[in-house]
């Protein structure tokens, strides 16, 4: 089984955003970044089918500068066995997943993991994207995943239900929370992720599609109003008048 | 059980001074801590009992002898490192510290810096791995800050020694599987000794009804004419400057893990004082409330300076005793006087269960006692300032 994990760091979740001051981008001086949680989560997911399998290897991927590197050292001590890094500024999900399809191409790998969505831009294409650009089958958001040979049982959560789908590898998959636990790193594994590989490579391209325009902050929220359940009136004025959403 | 949202406060941006290993390391444990610890611990604290069922993951994180040599199954990391693990296991509680710091500075270094290469070999990989516990056993009911005092002794008998006497205070004795014990021979001079459970004679009976450091078992260690193999002998340290080198190295790691206390202390303070809520506002908004904070945080940076600067000689090899013991009184004292004002920031709260506030004073009360008094520490200063002892 050789997987590939796609991982992007993001800001750390109790981090006090602020922007650039032409508005186009994160203002990152003093900002934590983490690897985003649910790359973390299919990360580990890849261990576990890697041990399951009793041979095989996770190589972890991430587009970013060297920035990034604490963060895929991490991943390494989380157990992946290699990593990567293309030295590129990750700007939009295209350019990210064709420079992540162009290095999985010719690899023979079973298998690419991403997370659902990074928790800074949301915007959950990358995967598809590369499933798309390699001509694979992708399965999003996936609550589980087993292994038959080269055949994978896969569930996911639709609307008011469940669906269980099975494909054959190679594919892409997203992780989303109820796959697994993030595993902690071990000393073990902090100790040998000083002499994992670590390959720095060129982007092969840089194509973008999409340009951010500005970024903006979400309204302050205000507080709460409490109405008397008796005041019907009150509560249809307040929404029309004040609120403005009837 | 809240949810443990602990912010480390760094407020000089000391993370600089931090490898991207060191930082690494660090937040493992404190992930770990509030995955596997921090839900737990109130509990065990409040019915006075060690989580035993912690020991393969305290293990696994590195909190058993990190900074000793990987050949014996540790992880040969660096004193800042290990400085660092000591922080964040204190964050949670001074008594996981505890056994980590007997564990690792006090059991695991007399053996690997005084023992023979047998000795290492035999105990270092299961210690590391907890699959063994160890305590340290020197201080005795007469014998406290006057070690040199001690009783406790052993006799040639040919094949073997016989050992005599009680240790009391001591740190994990209640379930420890190997003792490293500080005795004096025919001689009167002070030898280190591993003594192992299920040898006849030797019993270690709990200490009850502590009001402090009760997630840790505490108990004494009792010889009745313990017969002890000769190879359990430390070969190569005599005197009292075997059991003072072990302390230098847990007492560096207690000037650290105060500083864990203290921050745990002052951010659920910090956090308390923005949320509740008085005269129509948040009480951070006092000045009396704000005194107090700017305070705490002006304390905390200190004490995170001068660990550094100590971990720093210490990885040299140059981190004096004196500058040890200045380090270890000045951090306990002040992590104590910060969990003291956080408690009153947190009102009535703070003297319940549902804030860690009454849990880190209580069990600070026995960290600025252990590994050389409040007292003693200043007197050791005194001494190297003067060359004068104001003690023997």
């Amino acid at each position: 089984m050789k997987i590939l994990v796609c991982i992007s760091q993001v800001p750390d979740t109790t981090t006090k955003i602020s922007f650039t001051p032409d508005g186009k981008a994160l203002n990152s001086a003093g900002v934590t970044f983490i690897i985003n949680p649910y790359d973390e989560l299919a990360l580990t997911k890849a261990l576990e089918l890697k041990e399951a399998a009793g041979s095989g290897s996770v190589t972890a991927i991430t587009v970013g500068d060297a920035s990034t590197e604490p963060n895929i050292r991490k991943a390494l001590a989380i157990g992946a066995d290699d990593a990567v890094r293309i030295d590129a500024q990750p700007l939009d999900a295209f350019q990210v997943a064709s420079l992540i399809a162009e290095y999985a191409r010719d690899k023979g790998f079973d298998l690419i993991f991403t997370g659902r969505e990074s928790i800074d831009f949301n915007g959950g294409q990358v995967g598809g994207m590369i499933a798309e650009l390699l001509d694979w089958p992708s399965v999003n958001v996936i609550n589980s995943i087993v292994f038959n040979g080269n055949k994978a049982t896969i569930e996911r959560d639709i609307d008011g239900g469940r669906e269980v789908v099975e494909l054959e590898t190679p594919m892409v998959v997203s992780a989303q929370k109820e796959l697994t636990e993030p595993r902690i790193p071990n000393m073990r594994g902090i100790m040998a992720a000083r002499t994992k590989p670590l390959a720095v490579l060129a982007p092969s391209n840089n194509e973008l599609l999409t340009e951010v325009n500005t970024l903006t902050l979400p309204p302050a929220k205000g507080g709460c109003k409490f109405v008397d359940p008796s005041n019907v009136q009150e509560l249809v004025n307040l929404l029309h008048n004040e609120a403005k959403i009837i | 059980m809240r949810t443990d949202r602990f912010e480390a406060p760094d407020y000089y941006q000391l993370d600089e001074l931090l490898t991207e290993e060191h930082k690494l390391i660090r937040d493992t444990v404190r992930q770990y801590v509030k995955r596997e610890l921090s839900p737990i611990i109130e509990d065990y604290a409040q019915r006075a009992t060690f989580p035993s069922h912690i020991i393969p993951g305290l293990a696994e994180v590195g909190s058993f002898g990190p900074a000793l040599p990987v050949e014996y199954g540790c992880g040969g990391l660096d004193q800042i490192s290990y400085g660092l693990i000591m922080q964040e296991l204190e964050r949670c509680d001074s008594g996981i510290r505890s056994t980590a710091s007997v564990q690792g500075s006090l059991v695991m270094y007399p053996i690997y810096k005084y023992g023979s290469e047998e000795q290492r070999k035999k105990y270092l990989p299961k210690l590391a791995k907890g699959e063994w516990m160890g305590c340290f056993g020197l201080t005795e009911p007469d014998h406290g800050s006057n070690p040199g005092g001690m009783t406790t002794n052993f006799k040639d008998m040919g094949d073997h020694y016989l050992l005599n006497g009680a240790k009391m205070w001591i740190s994990n004795a209640p379930f420890a599987d190997v003792a490293v014990v500080w005795a004096k021979n025919e001689q009167g001079r002070i030898r280190g000794i591993i003594v192992e459970r299920g040898m006849e004679g030797f019993s270690t009976p709990e200490t009850h009804n502590k009001w402090s450091l009760r997630a840790s078992a505490t108990g004494e260690l009792v010889f009745d004419n313990v017969k002890v193999p000769k190879e359990n002998l430390l070969p190569n340290v005599e005197g009292l400057k075997g059991p003072l080198g072990c302390l230098d190295s847990a007492r560096y790691g207690i000037a650290w893990g105060a500083i864990g206390a203290a921050m745990d202390c002052y951010d659920s303070a910090l956090k308390y004082a923005m949320e509740r809520q008085q005269f129509d506002r948040p009480i951070a908004g006092f000045q009396l409330q704000q005194k107090k904070l700017a305070e705490m945080l002006t304390e905390i940076t200190k004490m995170q300076l001068l660990t550094w600067r100590l971990g720093v000689l210490k990885n040299e090899d140059r981190a004096t005793t004196a500058q040890i013991s200045m380090a270890k009184r000045n951090n306990v004292e002040k992590a104590l006087w910060i969990a003291r004002e956080a408690r009153q920031i947190h009102g009535g709260m703070g003297i319940t269960g549902e804030y860690p506030i009454m849990r880190h004073m209580m069990n600070l009360e026995s960290v600025i006692t252990y590994e050389g008094t409040h007292d003693i520490h200043l007197l050791i200063t005194g001494h190297d300032i003067t060359g004068i002892s104001a003690f023997r």
